[in-house]
């Protein structure tokens, strides 16, 4: 018990963030239209890429000898870098098609 | 190390902004853009200004470039070539990347922590790192599994599998690799247990994933999409990275309700979906009740002179449209029509194609105007002053067994209600079941008839039939 106390004292400002950034993400697309369900799928799918920043410090941190290290934190590397490039592409390709939607309507 | 601080502060508020605008019509592409460009400065801020405890900078440049580099060119290149059909494997499949990043990443981590410990130094105290580790590598490899098998289903290479007693084996398996996690967390971190637990939260995706029925994926690509954040928020934990944290978290939280949502736009609980009432039961319902009759066709210069009189025409699209590419032609057809003085409209329901919304960017990009969408509840009210319905593709969302028949598996989803007009035709590739593999009887009823054939040529002939008529 005194463990765990002392464990949420010293991360309160991470548990702070946890709770604060939950609620946002729920307040911030509560009312999306269901046409815009996909985009914003595959625009929350981009924004987990940030993963990578997480992948860019493991490879920059591998020991020069550790041939483990290094393969696994290139691959992940490639891995996050699909993840966010192809992710913002896809979702802008997705919206460009909206975005002419929206001219067309103006000039009617 | 300040000015990367700030970096990290202005990419997580472009997070936060882009997805909001995102949730607009209006905003949303200024809004994936935002968003694209933090995350731009959160890498470029990582990759110069990133000091590890000791103040050292990163080194192995050549291996981040290149790294990024080829990721970033097959991104683009992928991301720039795929069919608008095919968008939402893609975003699965990129999912799976970020899940997989996370576990490689917590891989390499405990491989360092080996490495101390074989050094000679103690790690007493880092239970929590060694915790966030296992939760980062489960939770990451579940999303890459899991991800890989939906996207297999969606292009259609995996078809669903079940058998008897699968939630339960599944159930001991998530309980087994958790328990696993545990251990390790309690050993600090000794062995080499963590690839036993990385083996076995894969399969835990593959399991998970395996006998949810292809109509569910886009629910299933939703949630683990959430996942995935809740992974890289685990990343966030592991190098006090508030970014990461942020994005992370922000992402699980919506692509949570995301899926709440997704659930309630097909009517059904994530409970339901999860524990894959149709994979398991629409088997047996399917071989027990196939609706059974005789169905009649109609001929192409038919179809074209029934809806040339017509006063109105609503058209269904479904899948079958999406897989022919035959948005054009159908904007096609209902330029055609309204020249002839038809009022044509779309009928929308909010899950026809494969994932919600699908249509509607289909139809855009066509370019047939916004307001002629209908959504499933104007629609519904529209069918009944409707003279000609043309189904293109469509199946499970127009079938009467969601109203009429609580044993069939999409008994309770609200559905598109063509009975209620004059005339309904049918197009589609032959009689083989949707989807969803069940049969439907709105084919088999009197007001029906079926025009068979690949929708974008169907739809081309009779655009030519009804303007020679």
């Amino acid at each position: 018990m005194e463990t765990l106390l002392g464990w949420i004292t010293t991360h309160q400002q991470i548990i702070y963030i946890v709770i604060l950034m939950g609620f946002v993400g729920i307040e911030v697309i509560g009312r999306v239209p269901s046409v815009l369900h996909t985009p914003l799928m595959s625009g929350a799918n981009a924004i987990h890429g940030v993963v990578i920043i997480g992948a860019i410090i493991v490879m920059g941190n591998a020991e020069p000898g550790n041939y483990l290290a290094l393969a696994l934190g290139f691959l992940a590397v490639i891995l996050g870098t699909l993840n966010v490039v192809g992710g913002f592409v896809v979702t802008d390709r997705m919206l460009e098609m909206f975005k002419g939607k929206g001219n067309k309507k103006s000039t009617h | 190390m300040h000015i990367l601080t700030i970096c990290y502060l202005f990419a997580s508020v472009t997070f936060i902004l882009g997805l909001k605008m995102l949730s607009h019509p209006a905003t949303a592409r200024k809004g994936n853009l935002l968003a694209a460009a933090g995350m731009g400065i959160a890498i470029a801020g990582t990759i110069f200004l990133y000091r590890n405890e000791n103040g050292a900078p990163l080194g192995n440049y050549e291996w981040i470039f290149g790294g990024l580099i080829i990721g970033g060119i097959i991104g683009t290149v992928v991301a720039k070539k795929v069919k608008m059909t095919a968008m939402p494997e893609m975003v699965s499949m990129f999912n799976g990347m970020g899940g997989a990043c996370a576990a490689l990443i917590s891989l390499v981590e405990y491989n360092h922590l080996q490495h101390l410990i074989a050094a000679g130094e103690s790690i007493e105290g880092m239970s929590g790192t060694v915790l966030v580790i296992v939760l980062g590598l489960i939770i990451g490899s579940i999303s890459f599994s899991g991800s890989m098998i939906a996207w297999g289903k969606l292009n259609g290479t995996i078809k669903d599998y079940s058998f008897a007693g699968q939630n339960i084996v599944n159930i001991i398996l998530l309980l087994a690799t958790l328990l696993l996690g545990a251990w390790v967390v309690i050993q600090h971190g000794e062995g080499n247990l963590l690839y036993v637990i990385f083996a076995a939260a894969l399969l835990y995706g593959v399991m998970f994933v395996m006998p949810i029925g292809g109509a569910d994926m886009p629910v299933v690509i939703s949630l683990l999409n959430s996942f995935t954040g809740v992974a890289a928020a685990f990343g966030g934990f592991l190098y006090d990275n508030k970014v990461m944290l942020t994005g992370g978290i922000l992402v699980g939280a919506a692509g949570t309700l995301l899926t709440v949502l997704m659930c309630k736009a097909m009517n059904r609980s994530l409970k339901n979906v999860l524990i894959g009432s149709f994979g398991g039961a629409h088997a047996a319902a399917s071989t027990t009740e196939g609706v059974q009759g005789s169905y009649k066709e109609i001929s192409l210069s038919d179809a074209a002179m029934v809806m040339g009189y017509a006063n109105k025409v609503m058209i269904v699209p479904g899948y079958g449209l999406a897989v022919a590419q035959a948005q054009h032609a159908c904007h096609e057809l209902e330029k055609v029509l309204v020249d002839k003085g038809v009022e044509v409209k779309y009928a929308i329901h909010p899950v026809a194609g494969r994932m919600p919304g699908h249509m509607n960017v289909l139809l855009a990009e066509a370019d047939v105007p916004y307001e002629k969408l209908l959504e499933m509840d104007d629609a519904n009210e529209e069918f009944k002053t409707t003279d000609v319905v043309l189904i293109l593709g469509a199946n499970d969302v127009v079938n009467p067994a969601a109203k009429t028949d609580p044993a069939s598996p999409i008994y309770g989803m609200p559905i598109l209600e063509v009975e209620s007009a004059k005339t309904v035709i049918v197009n589609k590739r032959s009689m083989k079941p949707g989807y969803a593999g069940i049969e439907n009887g709105l084919f088999f009823q009197p007001k029906t008839s079926m025009l068979f054939g690949d929708a974008k040529k169907v739809l081309q002939e009779l655009v030519s039939e009804i303007k020679s008529a």
